[in-house]
Parts: C-alpha cells; structure tokens; sequence
C-alpha cells in the first residue's frame, strides 16, 4: 500500500469526524501503521512482551519448580565431580550453575534485573537529557557553550573507568549502577535534543509565542518539546538495549549486581570458568541477553524508520523532485511522519 | 534622520514626524502611538570558541527615527537584508536593542525585562512572514489562537474556547475547525490564523512582517482586505513590512524605505510613490511589475548593479553610493542627511545629497555616469 | 602558525581538563574521614596501628588542602603515589601493565576502522543490495552484542575447538612482540576482534548513513552530471566529505573504547591496565585506581586533539583558529 493512498483513507476517516485531529494523529497513526507492517518489528515486540511475561512471572515459576532462585542443591544440581549438572537432569530446565542453582530460575531473575535498569535508566536519563538539551539549546550563550562541553567531555569519558571509581568509594550496588548508567546516558539524548532545539528555536512560531509573552519555560515544555518526541522515542527505544548491556558488562566485571542476587552479567562472570564443561552455562544466560538487546535494537530501528522515511529518499534520490513538485498529498504523509520539526505542507485542507 | 559622524545626536521634534498627512504637521503628538528615536541594532559576530570573543557588528539598523502614528499604517520597504525585520523586532520588543529609544503611548519600552514587558505585550502583537512556520504544527489551531489567553492568564476553559471561536469566525475561519491540526490548512487560511492569534488581546499595534510575501497573489488580497477591514474596526495600527512597494501602496498611510539598516527616505503615500526624490525608492519603484504592459513599456527601468553590500562593512558616505547611478564622489564621502529636500514638505524626508528632481530621467543619469 | 596556536588552546584545555579529572577523584577519595580512607588505602583486615601509622605516613590528618596541594604537586611532578602495600610505585605498575593494552588498542582501533568504514561504503554505494541488508543486520548484532559475551563465545567456539585439535596458534593471555610478531598476534587475534566488532558496527552504520547522505546531495548530481566516473564520484568527492562527522565521532569513541579494553583484558586474561585496575577495586588498591582514571583522561584528552587535527585537515570549511 502506497503512503498516497494510506494518506487518502485517513483523510477519508476524518471527514466523518471533524472534531478529530488529522495531522498530529496521522503522524503517530502512520507511524504505528507502518510498524504494524513491518513484520521484524512486530516479531520483537512479541519477544520483548514474552521477556516481561517471564520475568514477571519469575516468581510463578519457582512455586511451579521449587527452586528459589538463591537456593544451592549440592545433591540433585551438581555431579559428582561437583559440575553442573545438564539441562533436563533432576528436574532442572536449563541446568544448573556452579553451586548447583537452578540456572533457568536464576535467568528469570537476571531478566529482571535487566528490564527495571534498562527501563529505569532510560526513563531518568531521557528526562534529564531532554531537559538539558532544551536548556542548552534554547538558552545559548555562555550557558549552552558550559553544558556542551559538559556533554561532549561525559561522552567522551570511559563509563567503566567511572564505575570502578565509584566501585570502591561506594561500593557496587543497584542505585550505584543505576546512577553511573543514566549518567553517560542522558548526554546522548541530550546532544541530540540541543541540536534540535536550536533550529526549532529559531522557527517563527517560538518568536510568535515570545511575541505573545510566552516564559522559556512555556516555550521549551510547550511549543519545542511536542515537536521532539518522535526522536526522543527513538532514542530512548535505542537506549535500553544500551543499559541493559551496561549492567551486564559492569556485574560481569564485578562492579554491578552482586551474588547472590542473580544478573546475566554476574552468571556469565561465573560461567567463564566453565565454559569447558557445562556449554550451558554459557549459553542460555548469553542467549537471553542477546535476544532481548537484539529485540530492543530491531524495535527502535523499526519505530525510526516507520517515523522517518529519509532513508528511503535517499534511496529514491530521482523520485524526489516528481513527489515534492507533484503529488502534495503523498508530501504530506511523508513529513506528516517525518517526526521531526520538518515543516509540513499544506495539501490537506 | 541620520547623522554623520562627529555630528551631535539630532534632537527629535515634531517636525520629522512621519506618517502626518501633508498640511497637518502641526498636529498634536496624541495622536501618535509608536515613537522610535535613534534606535540602532548591532549583531556581534562571535568566534566559534568557548569565550567568544566578538571579532565584527552587523549593522542591521543604525540610527533609525520613526513613527506610526494612532490607527494609520506605516509602510516599511526594503531589500532582503536591510534591516526591516530587525527593526520591526526591536519594536516588539523581541530583540534588545543596541542604543536608541521606543516609546509606546509615553511610555519607554527599550529594553525592558520579560516581565516589565508583559503588559505591553497585549499592546503589541505579530504576524509572521512564514504561514507554515509561525504555527507550531504539533498544537491545535483552538490552543495556537488561545495562547494569548493563556499566556496572560484572561481566559480559561468554555470562556476561552468561545472567544477563541469568535475569533475564528472574525477572521472567516470556520469555528468548527477549533480542534484541527495546521497542516490541515492552506497558507491563506494559516495565515488567517495567524491574524487571530494576533488579535486576541485587542492589541493597539500589529506588527506585519511580510504577511503576505509567502502566499499565493489571489490570496494576498483576501488578506490585505480582512486586514483593513479590522483596521476600520478596531482602530488598529499597523507597520506593514514588505520587499516591494507594491504591496504596500494599498495598505499604507505613509511609507518609509530602509537600506542597508538605514532609512533612504521617508513620507506619506502620495509623493514617495509619485515623486520620489531617493533614487533607491525610484529603483524599487521601477522594479516592481506594472499590471498596465503600456505604461511597463514607457516606464524607465533602473536595474541596480550588484548585490546589497555586507552589512558588516557597510559602504562609506551614503551606504546606497556603490549601486547608485547617481553617486559622485561627495556620496563616498559624507553621509547624506535625512531631511526634507528640494522644497519637499517636512513630512517627507529624503537621505540623499542628490535628489531625483520633477522630470529627471534616472536611467539617462545612470547612462551618463557609466564611463 | 594558526596550526601551533590551535594546539597550544587546545593542550591548555586539555591540562584543565585532566586538571578537573584529578580535582574530582581527589575528592571522591580523600574527602572523607581519615580512618576511612586510611582502611580503604592499608586494607579492610588492617590493624588499627596500622591504621594509625597509614593516617601518620600519608598526612592524612592534615587539613585537607594541604592534603590537595601535596596531591596535585604529585601529579605535576608526574608521580602517581605509592601502592601501600607493596610501597611499589604506581608509575611502574601502570609502566609494566601498558604494553597488553597499547597492543589491543591499536590493533583493534585499525581493525575496527578499516572494516567499518570499508563495510559501511560498501554498503552505501550497494543500498538495498543483499550485501546492504546483510551488512545491516550484522550491525544490529554487532551492536547488541556485549564485548563480554562475544569474547566468552569466540573462547567457546575458536579457541577451545581450536586448541583442543592441537592447533595452538590462538591463546590467550599476553606475550609481547619481542618473543616473535607471529606468537603476538596469534595471541592479540581475538581480543582484537573482541574489543573491534562493536565499533565496526556502530561505524559501519554511521559511514553507511552519512555516505547515503552525501550521496544525496546536489553537488554529487553534479560531479556526475559533468561525466565524471562513478568511481571518483565516490571516492574522491563523497567518501571525503561523508567522513567528516565520522572522524569527529572517533573522539568521543576512544573513551568508550577504554571500557571495552577493561572489559576485553578481563576476558582473555591479558593483564594490562584495565585488568590491573578491576583487580585494584577487589584489593582496595585506591592509588591504583586514581592512577588509571587519570592516565584514562589523559589518553582521552590526548586522542581528542589528535582527532581534531585530523578533522581539520579532512575538512576544507572547518578553519583552524
């Protein structure tokens, strides 16, 4: 189905409705149409649905097993050598880790781990990021010349190096890492946040509001922001696959979640002594962490293309020039959905 | 009225008024609403480091007098780059200025803080060049005409969206259309939006700035009508900016013609349009298209040589001197005075050493300077 | 002479920079109660004479900008402190601990560029090719692939295999380039894929973009329209102009960098400074880790000038100033 004709049934679907909004539905409707469309999006959101189902459910599957996840079974969960023991053997799903755990029970638990640092992480680092980056943007000047530099230099500044430091004054531990992740992630949000707002800033309607008396605060929450959460979806879709991974590389190396509590980064630390004789403790804790950051990475891909069909100009650069001078309707869709502060056209009425 | 260097800041009086209709220069300042003495604006071009040095000034408007008078219209004409729109922000107050005053009924609002500005603000009020740009596309057309309101906090819930809908009917927009997007309107209609948001506050003064260049030339007169039609209404003023003096003859009491961030000449429609004494106006004045192809063909063309110079080195003397068919040496040298020329009435104010007199023919002076 | 004037600015940013860098560790570690920092310095099993005799030998009672003045003329003088343990110098631990990691970080840096890059042109100028998709979906990969989990893979599926049919070429560990080039590299091969794949990713899908981009552009239209060939089209006018924002990205991407040699040093056991320094925080071994966090921002600070001047060279509109 073309963009023209999809354009063509919404406008269709509104005339029924004049109190509806065309255009600001239309460009998160399109957006969510072509998602839909897009069938390796769709298949990572039913992975990241059952990943959340799981680890809700963690707790539902211990009363099903009997294996708390922190309980050690030295008869049944090890071999005689003290190894662990296979999938499958006693009653143990995925096998077993080092001390005779359930390593399936125990992955379930990683998952959330994941999940709330990932989810958790993004929210705070979005937040602080958008409000930066309209500060910086908006305000310029000696203010925007300070958080710039202060962006680029957390940017440019090793996040492990930080973690070991804070590792030793505070100690490894869940607010710790949470607070080491969000801070080298907001600065990406925030870098692109800046660079938006300062050409949003400069369109008439911002002048047009401060005409009108408008306070920057009102300005940057009101009038910029609205036309930044295409990106900031993006961006924070794209930002919790990179948390997860930040966790998991920071228990792997002993600065995270510590034993007992279970993270896949802290299972595949112990597994790394094993990898000789039980495959799967290797295997399953890396698997989950692959297939979940892959299904975050897939997502975000797909919400920017559905949102910004750039990349598919570029790749029709001749049929360019025939869409912009001749067909307004299909011009509309496409910046309609573009997401960004592209000005749309005007076709519609 | 511009002054050369060394020469003491000329000192306002009533006698440079402009917009006063020829024969009533006598009349009482009562009658006029924006005052602008002097006002020069200065960009400072920065380097591109953490302290940033200023390395040069755009001279974007320096020293510019002017003033528009109660429920009249001030035409203000000039090139891409002359500081028409930098002038006209400086008076909203958008911009600080570098030195210079505005005052509003009395009153002085140059440089004031957001705050003390506030009330002013219901006085003052825009309409962009850009129907697409100056409405922000992610809010509906009741909360973009609302904001006023909002803003200054007068009305709120169903008292706000009736207001907002008579508004709308006001400006011929259809009141059903209140939840709509932007983008599902045409530029005329956009900018009919624009007119609304204007209003809203029953402002004194509307600041046009090029509201009609982006639009199609059917829908400029739908405009320009809606805009005199609430005019006559409510009493408005406006400063009406525009490239061409075309669209200004219509709406226009008076007209002033800005260069290079100065004021070329200055006066009421009649003889600016009729019998202009600066040759920039005479040039601006034979670029514009005629609708009568008989009277295009008797009509002297003057094509100016060159580009709008840098306004970061503006061109010694009189700044229109390089493109000027008939610049002699004197016009490199001194800068010419903004005054009335020639025996013209003191309303009309030319800034030339050698005006365009009744009959002369431009392009004959510009043939016979060529070598 | 803009050139040296650039340069001067920038090493006398960079000096504030590491300035600041030291500032806030010294801070982080010292500003607290002597007897903590004292236990965090002699170890958690100290005596409390011990402790004493630590607080006594270090100044550790002293008003603390006393404490900073003695710390920052240390570090002018280019002295990182002692490891209270061993009273070994930390300038010769971090000496002895450089060479594993310079070797990984240069070999990863030039295998990361040259398959991103080359990759990622390849890709652009082949848009919608399988090879474009394939190279797509490996970036995805590449991407949500921690450097911990595919280093642990390649030791699971190349060098366990690998050395179990009595192909003993790929190890791990470290041995220096002076023992023989080959035994070097066959130990250096996989933490240098390890610690390269994510970059490669992250530049494949920023060279692609930004090609595809310049691609784009009316002036390309334009070198072609004039007839010349595909190939200068590409290689002389858009690759050049399409690197730009790629090189300025290298900048920030050394310091990410460093967190993958921390991690890579781990999993193939190749000693080297970030190894050492994860070490450091089981011991307690605070000097260490101030050392190591300041010899991170200096190599930052350093990479980033560098990749500034290259900046400046590759693009003609960025003046130096």
């Amino acid at each position: 189905m073309s963009i023209a004709t999809e354009f063509a049934a919404e406008a269709h679907a509104t005339e029924s409705a004049p109190e509806q909004a065309i255009e600001g539905r239309s460009q998160w409707y399109l957006t969510w149409r072509r998602l839909r469309h897009d069938r390796v999006a769709v298949g990572s959101v039913v992975v990241i649905l059952i990943i959340t189902l799981l680890a809700i459910a963690a707790p539902l599957f211990v009363s099903l097993t009997h294996h708390p996840p922190d309980s050690t079974y030295p008869l049944t969960g090890t071999t005689a050598a003290g190894l662990p023991v296979a999938p499958g053997v006693h009653g143990f799903w995925l096998g077993t880790d080092d001390v005779g755990r359930d390593l399936f029970i125990r992955i379930l638990y990683g998952a959330r781990v994941s999940l709330f640092v990932g989810v958790v992480t993004t929210a705070i680092a979005a937040a602080a990021g958008v409000s930066m980056g309209l500060i910086a943007g908006y305000f310029g000047g000696w203010v925007d010349a300070v958080l710039a530099r202060f962006i680029d230099a957390v940017l440019a500044f090793p996040y492990v190096v930080l973690a070991l430091a804070l590792a030793v004054v505070l100690g490894p531990s869940l607010p710790v890492i949470i607070g080491v992740i969000s801070f080298f992630s907001w600065a990406a949000i925030s870098r692109i946040v800046r660079g938006q707002t300062l050409s949003l800033k400069e369109k008439e309607f911002v002048e047009a509001a401060r005409s009108l008396g408008a306070s920057p605060w009102r300005i940057m929450f009101l009038d910029i922001l609205p036309n930044l959460l295409a990106p900031v979806l993006v961006l924070a879709t794209l930002a919790i696959p990179q948390a997860i991974v930040f966790e998991a590389t920071l228990s792997y190396l002993g600065l995270g979640i510590q034993q007992p509590t279970p993270s896949w980064g802290n299972i595949l630390a112990e597994a790394q002594n094993f990898y000789q004789e039980a495959w799967w403790f290797v295997v399953f804790p890396a698997a989950a962490l692959l297939i979940t950051t892959l299904a975050f990475n897939l997502l975000g891909d797909g919400i920017r293309d559905a949102m910004d069909p750039r990349t598919e100009r570029v790749f029709a650069a001749g049929r360019k020039r025939r869409r912009r001078g001749r067909a307004p309707a299909r011009t509309v869709a496409v910046t309609a959905a573009a997401g960004g502060p592209e000005q749309p056209s005007s076709a519609a009425s | 009225m511009s002054v050369g260097a060394g020469d003491p800041p000329p000192q306002h009086d009533a006698g440079v008024a402009v917009g006063v209709p020829p024969g009533s220069s006598d009349a009482g300042t009562d009658d006029i609403l924006v005052r602008v003495d002097n006002l020069v604006k200065y960009f400072p071009i920065r380097s591109a480091e953490l302290f940033r040095r200023t390395v040069g000034q755009v001279h974007a408007v320096d020293d510019v007098s002017l003033t528009i008078r109660r429920g009249q219209t001030l035409g203000l004409v000039g090139e891409t780059g002359s500081g028409k729109s930098t002038l006209a922000r400086c008076i909203a107050g958008l911009i600080p200025v570098t030195s210079g005053r505005v005052w509003f009924e009395d009153r002085q609002i140059t440089n004031l803080s957001r705050r003390k500005m506030q009330p002013f603000r219901r006085e003052i009020q825009m309409i962009f060049q850009d129907p697409y740009g100056s409405l922000n596309p992610r809010r509906r057309v009741g909360s973009i005409i609302g904001e006023p309101f909002a803003i200054h906090g007068l009305a709120s819930g169903a008292d706000r969206k009736r207001r907002v809908q008579e508004l709308m009917e006001r400006v011929g927009l259809n009141p059903e259309h209140y939840n709509r997007f932007p983008a599902e309107f045409s530029g005329g209609q956009r900018q009919r939006i624009g007119v609304a948001r204007a209003l809203a506050l029953r402002p004194k003064l509307i600041i046009c700035d090029e509201p009609v260049s982006a639009l199609d030339v059917s829908i400029q007169a739908q405009v320009l009508n809606l805009l005199a039609d609430l005019q006559d209404d409510y009493g408005l003023s406006y400063l009406f900016i525009a490239h061409d003096l075309d669209v200004v003859r219509h709406v226009s009491n008076s007209v002033a013609v800005m260069y290079l961030g100065r004021l070329a000449e200055v006066g009421p429609k009649a003889p600016i349009y009729e019998a202009p004494r600066h040759p920039y106006t005479a040039a601006l004045l034979s670029a514009a298209p005629a609708a009568d192809p008989e009277s295009a063909a008797q009509r002297q063309r003057i094509i100016l040589v060159g580009d709008i110079p840098s306004p970061i080195n503006p061109p010694s003397g009189c700044r229109f001197h390089p493109r000027c068919p008939k610049a002699r040496d004197l016009c490199a040298e001194a800068e010419p005075a903004l005054e009335p020329r020639l025996g013209d009435p003191d309303t009309h104010l030319t800034a030339c050493h050698f005006p365009i007199e009744a009959g002369e023919s431009l392009a004959a002076a510009g043939r016979r300077e060529t070598p | 002479m803009a050139l040296i004037r650039f340069l001067i600015r920038r090493i006398l940013t960079g000096i504030v920079v590491i300035w600041v860098v030291a500032s806030a560790s010294f801070l982080l570690f010292f500003a607290r109660p002597a007897e903590t920092v004292a236990r965090s310095l002699a170890g958690r099993a100290a005596s409390p004479a011990v402790l004493q005799n630590a607080i006594n030998q270090l100044g550790l009672n002293q008003p603390i900008l006393v404490q900073y003045g003695h710390y920052v003329s240390r570090l002018v003088h280019g002295n990182l402190g002692f490891s209270y343990y061993d009273q070994e110098s930390v300038n010769t631990i971090l000496k002895q601990d450089l060479p594993p990691t310079a070797s990984l970080v240069a070999g990863a840096v030039i295998l990361w560029l040259i398959v991103g890059l080359g990759v990622g042109i390849l890709s652009a100028t082949r848009a919608r090719s399988f090879f474009d998709r394939f190279a797509t979906f490996g970036v995805l990969a590449g991407i949500s692939l921690p450097t911990f989990v595919l280093g642990e893979l390649l030791l699971l599926v190349v060098f366990l295999p690998l050395n179990e049919h009595g192909f003993h070429w790929i190890q791990d560990g470290y041995v220096g380039p002076s023992g023989g080039l080959g035994q070097w590299v066959g130990h250096m091969v996989l933490p240098w894929v390890t610690l390269a794949t994510v970059q490669a990713a992250v530049y494949t899908r920023l060279s692609r973009g930004s090609l595809l981009d310049t691609l784009g552009e009316d002036y390309i239209r334009t070198a072609r329209a004039k007839g010349l060939s595909e190939r200068v089209v590409i290689y002389r006018h858009a690759v050049r102009a399409a690197m730009t924002p790629v090189v300025s990205q290298l900048g920030v991407d050394l310091g990410a960098l460093l967190g993958g040699v921390v991690v890579v040093e781990t999993v193939f056991g190749l000693g080297g400074l970030g190894q050492v320094s994860v070490q450091a925080v089981d011991t307690d071994n605070l000097p260490v880790i101030i050392g190591f966090v300041i010899v991170a921002a200096l190599f930052v600070v350093v990479a980033n000038i560098i990749v500034d001047m290259c900046y400046a060279l590759l693009d003609p509109r960025i003046r130096i100033t």
